[in-house]
């Protein structure tokens, strides 16, 4: 109880002193995890909209392949991405490994199939209705995908919610590729791991607190800029 | 006068798993005014309509426009029973198909506004279109399909329960797009409504056209026991 209430007031202290080292990872944190949703989304979203207008052999095989990856464990990801950017892997020149860059690379790979599976669920959905419709009116596959994704657009933002979710609160595949590098790498989620390791509890535990509010800024503000939950139905 | 038209129907049969959905066929229809389909329930006039308009399989058979299929496509439209609601605005849900046509952002949104002054809706421009009434989804499907000025319309049931002035203002529309040209194919349940609108009637039994003709030589006297039984109100099976 003594390193929850010490936590809290550390948080608490951190955070209104403005701890330029906080500040820093905690933006990092960010920046990482935006940029891997905002890849991830461009990805994941035309993906979905294709498995659900277009007819074609591995149809099913994909989706079932997507809902099961899903579940994809962050370590294995993390240590698949480190031997192809590792120096001695096919895509070593490039220099990547314990870069923000490789982090945001692993966290596209984990929530990638996460976004697209919930994405897919709902553009099946508008698909079914709007199907005859848009089929009588003679629109090309791209005017299809376009459509749809635009108008499920609140669907889409609750997938995208679920993946930041996961990406923001993820720490081994980025702990493994960005390597917890301090002024680099580090991130509030590699952070906590360490001052745990350390035994530094309270410091551990405001920085959670800080994650926590991080990511709860973050959903209500895009909920907030998406005024879901107001007005139609949609 | 249009392009497309006359259209041809040679024998065409549509099938599902099997199962004789609809044919054969066949059937010219050409010059202006309004074709009305009546049958009983199950007679296949849905299915009729969906495979002229070409968003029901093909069989066997042919169905052949005075153009390519390509451009016979893009100058038809079809309204359904249950009208389908794009989730957007009024506005956008009428502005839909001149945008996918590449018309401007601007002037797709004007004359969409134009058109829903004309039947009534101009007032519900920026409500969701999923939350208007029956009727009014009704006359926003429709102004959908009209917005693009097509030479052919289908139209499956569009008063399926809708009440009497919504009826009427529907009839209204489309009067008026006879007028300008357009050939319209509908079928109906409500024999006020055929003998209101006919110009020809297609009396669809067991997925064939049974019976046809002029509406006012078919509604004076069929040529077959069924049409005559269909039109007392009798049950026709």
């Amino acid at each position: 109880m003594v390193d929850l209430w010490s936590g809290l007031s550390q948080a608490f202290w951190l955070m209104v002193t403005f701890d330029p080292e906080l500040v820093e990872i905690a933006l990092r944190s960010l920046r990482v995890t935006l940029s891997a949703l905002v890849v991830a989304s461009l990805i994941a979203f035309p993906l979905a909209a294709m498995l659900a207008v277009r007819r074609f052999r591995w149809r099913r095989t994909i989706i079932a392949l997507l809902n099961a990856l899903m579940g994809l464990p962050p370590v294995v990801v993390g240590l698949i991405v480190y031997v192809l950017l590792s120096r001695s892997g096919p895509l070593g020149v490039l220099g990547l490994l314990f870069t923000p860059t490789a982090m945001i690379i692993a966290q596209t790979i984990i929530i990638v199939p996460l976004i697209a599976s919930i994405a897919h669920q709902s553009l099946r959905e508008l698909w079914a209705e709007y199907h005859d419709l848009l089929i009588s009116m003679n629109v090309t596959e791209r005017q299809k995908i376009h459509t749809l994704i635009w108008d499920s657009r609140r669907a889409l933002l609750t997938a995208a919610l679920a993946g930041f979710g996961r990406a923001i609160g993820e720490v081994g595949a980025i702990m493994i590729v960005g390597g917890n590098i301090d002024h680099a790498t580090r991130v509030l989620t590699t952070a906590i791991a360490l001052e745990t390791g350390k035994g530094e509890f309270a410091l551990a535990l405001a920085l959670g607190f800080v994650l926590i509010g991080l990511a709860v800024a973050v959903n209500l503000g895009i909920h907030w800029l998406g005024r879901t939950e107001r007005g139609g139905r949609w | 006068m249009s392009k497309l038209l006359p259209l041809t129907v040679t024998e065409a049969v549509s099938r599902k798993r099997g199962q004789t959905l609809v044919g054969p066929v066949s059937l010219r229809l050409e010059g202006q005014g309004i074709t009305v389909v009546i049958g009983p329930n199950g007679s296949g006039k849905t299915s009729f309509l969906s495979l002229l308009h070409g968003i029901a399989r093909l069989s066997s058979g042919t169905i052949q426009w005075a153009c390519p299929i390509e451009e016979a496509r893009h100058a038809q439209a079809f309204v359904f029973q249950r009208p389908v609601m794009l989730r957007r605005s009024v506005l956008d849900n009428a502005a839909y198909p001149l945008r996918i046509r590449g018309v401007a952002r601007a002037e797709a949104r004007a004359r969409a506004a134009d058109w829903a002054d004309q039947v009534g809706l101009g007032a519900l421009l920026d409500r969701p279109a999923t939350v208007l009434s029956g009727g009014e989804q009704q006359k926003l499907a429709l102004i959908r399909a009209l917005i693009i000025e097509p030479d052919v319309l289908f139209l499956d049931e569009p008063c399926a329960s809708l009440d009497g002035r919504a009826m009427r203002e529907i009839e209204e529309i489309l009067l008026a797009a006879r007028d300008r040209g357009t050939r319209l194919v509908m079928s109906t349940h409500d024999m006020g409504q055929a003998r209101r609108l006919a110009d020809e009637v297609l009396f669809l039994f067991r997925g064939r056209i049974h019976d046809s003709g002029p509406a006012g030589a078919f509604f004076d006297g069929p040529a077959t026991p069924q049409a005559r039984a269909f039109l007392r109100g009798d049950i026709v099976e």
